[in-house]
């Protein structure tokens, strides 16, 4: 892989860009990989990358029906934040949210990670208690956040009104090194990187059977033929209880859309982002000037990737209350993507009644910002056969034991 | 907007009209079941892609609960049908099946 660098530019510059390569290599499957992970979106790809890094399996193949990262990855509003309240959510996301830090300078790849900060406002008198609660948690687990009044907030965004029309803001828990990414570069960063180490990135390749013998996994079968493996992820999201279903086991997940939508571009009006939970909304300003805006879930089982109309207008009507600035915007695109969401709101990382196979998956409304954390504790789960620290409490067994990570409240909108 | 026919008020009812409730014909387990039988209960679902059986609420209208069939891949809905049954009608089943080659009828 040629490195891509100021150099690297100016070489190019100089032989009329003829020398790019192919960020990553599109090979035909082979017979079998030591370990196949089914579904190349950001999760998917980053538990290959560390497979390969922390622990040098690199004979895998990244399986996926569609294309590379054009599932939620593509489809989100690439909002990253660890401000959990409960401890193992926020170890996960706050790992996560670190190896964003240096996700460009590790991948060689420019994924635009903006610490800009993120700011939950708090409108009502419960909301203002829960958020100094998480901001005493997050002081006790490490991750750096604060509690803020109103004025701090009109001095951080300016653009928001305080005196809304039905919930005034009161404050708001701020964590100023939370922020956004450009979400395809993420994808795209772990595929090269991947496609380096000899990975096998096999897209428009829809699994459609799971072979078993003796209770264990011995390959797929996929629109390309028979593959096999010696252990197998599955990182499918919105379609893990189909994949599961292939493979003779129930999840405890369901799958909803979410959507998202982006206005015209204007010049830059707010350089944070801002979330609104009370009221059902949250927004930030892309690199382009779009404002990027997203909402809640709709609440009935759907696989279509398209949401309700009238979520979309509950969504924009509470953002012109707290923007009203933005009342004349015209919106560009909307689009949703199926997200899995469980009963505690918390993922499911871990094994499964299959010896050999792994699963990650529940992610919900929030996978994006997971993404580094949740490679990197998959990959370990994969490689050891056991989770790690950072796995252990999403295994699916906390259902039957009752030992949930309830982070509900909190995720029930604006994850 | 998805449109559903309230079976209890005959009216044809808005999405925003309506509560979903999640998988229909649940069988409940409550104290005294097995573990698995409990959690089966709470959090295991079909998610099914394609024919799903669901209960909704006509919250904004008549207030009562009901079933519906619908494809989760195509938002089509099959029919509605009242919510004092363990499964769903035999002839809404036929009529599925008409549409939907692939549909193996209903389970548990």
């Amino acid at each position: 892989m040629r490195r891509y660098s100021a150099f690297a530019i100016a070489r190019e510059a100089a032989r009329y860009h003829s020398g790019w390569e192919r960020a990553w290599a599109s090979p035909e499957p082979k017979s079998e990989y030591d370990v196949i992970i089914v579904g190349a979106g950001g999760h998917g790809l980053a538990t290959a990358y560390y497979l390969g890094k922390n622990f040098g399996i690199t004979n895998v193949a990244i399986i996926e029906k569609g294309w590379l990262g054009g599932g939620n990855t593509g489809r989100n509003t690439t909002i990253i934040r660890s401000n959990y309240l409960q401890d193992p959510s926020a170890a996960i996301y706050e790992k996560a949210r670190s190896l964003y830090e240096t996700m460009s300078q590790d991948l060689n790849y420019n994924v635009m990670f903006s610490p800009r900060g993120v700011m939950m406002l708090a409108q009502t008198e419960h909301e203002i208690r829960g958020y100094q609660r998480t901001a005493h948690a997050n002081a006790l687990q490490g991750v750096a956040t604060e509690f803020i009044g109103p004025e701090k907030v009109k001095e951080l965004c300016p653009i928001i009104e305080l005196k809304g029309p039905r919930y005034p803001v009161l404050g708001a828990l701020w964590q100023p090194r939370g922020g956004t990414a450009r979400h395809d570069a993420v994808a795209w960063g772990y595929a090269r990187a991947c496609s380096d180490m000899g990975m096998h990135i096999i897209q428009k390749c829809e699994v459609t059977g799971v072979h078993r013998e003796n209770g264990k996994v011995t390959g797929v079968e996929t629109t390309k033929g028979r593959i096999g493996c010696k252990k197998l992820g599955m990182v499918v999201a919105g379609n893990a209880s189909a994949l599961a279903d292939m493979a003779g086991f129930r999840i405890p997940l369901e799958s909803v859309a979410l959507q998202a939508l982006v206005s015209e571009p204007i010049k830059p009006c707010m350089d944070v982002v801002i979330m609104a939970n009370t009221v059902h909304g949250y927004m930030s300003q892309s690199d382009k000037g779009e404002m990027v805006i997203g909402g809640g879930t709709d609440g009935f089982n759907n696989y279509t990737q398209r949401g309700s109309f009238h979520h979309i207008e509950e969504t924009v009507r509470a953002l012109v209350e707290t923007f009203p600035m933005i009342s004349r915007l015209k919106m560009l695109r909307q689009w949703g993507g199926i997200v899995d969401v469980t009963g505690d709101r918390s993922p499911i990382i871990g094994k499964t009644p299959l010896g050999n196979t792994f699963i990650n998956c529940g992610w919900g409304t929030g996978g994006f910002k997971a993404i580094p954390g949740s490679g990197w504790a998959f990959a370990e789960t994969i490689a050891k056969g056991e989770p790690g620290e950072l796995a252990a409490p999403f295994g699916m067994d906390r259902f039957i034991e009752g030992r949930f990570i309830d982070e509900s409240v909190a995720a029930g909108v604006a994850h | 907007m998805l449109i559903l026919t309230c079976p209890n008020c005959g009216i044809a009812a808005d999405e925003t009209e309506l509560s979903a409730g999640g998988e229909a014909h649940l069988t409940r387990f409550g104290a005294g079941s097995s573990d698995a039988d409990f959690e089966n209960y709470l959090f295991m679902r079909k998610n099914a892609r394609g024919v799903h059986f669901e209960r909704w609420r006509h919250s904004y209208g008549c207030g009562k609960w009901f079933h519906a069939a619908r494809c989760t891949t195509t938002l089509e809905v099959f029919g509605t049908y009242p919510a004092q049954t363990t499964e769903p009608p035999a002839e809404l089943i036929e009529k599925i099946k008409q549409k939907c080659p692939d549909f193996e009828g209903f389970s548990k």
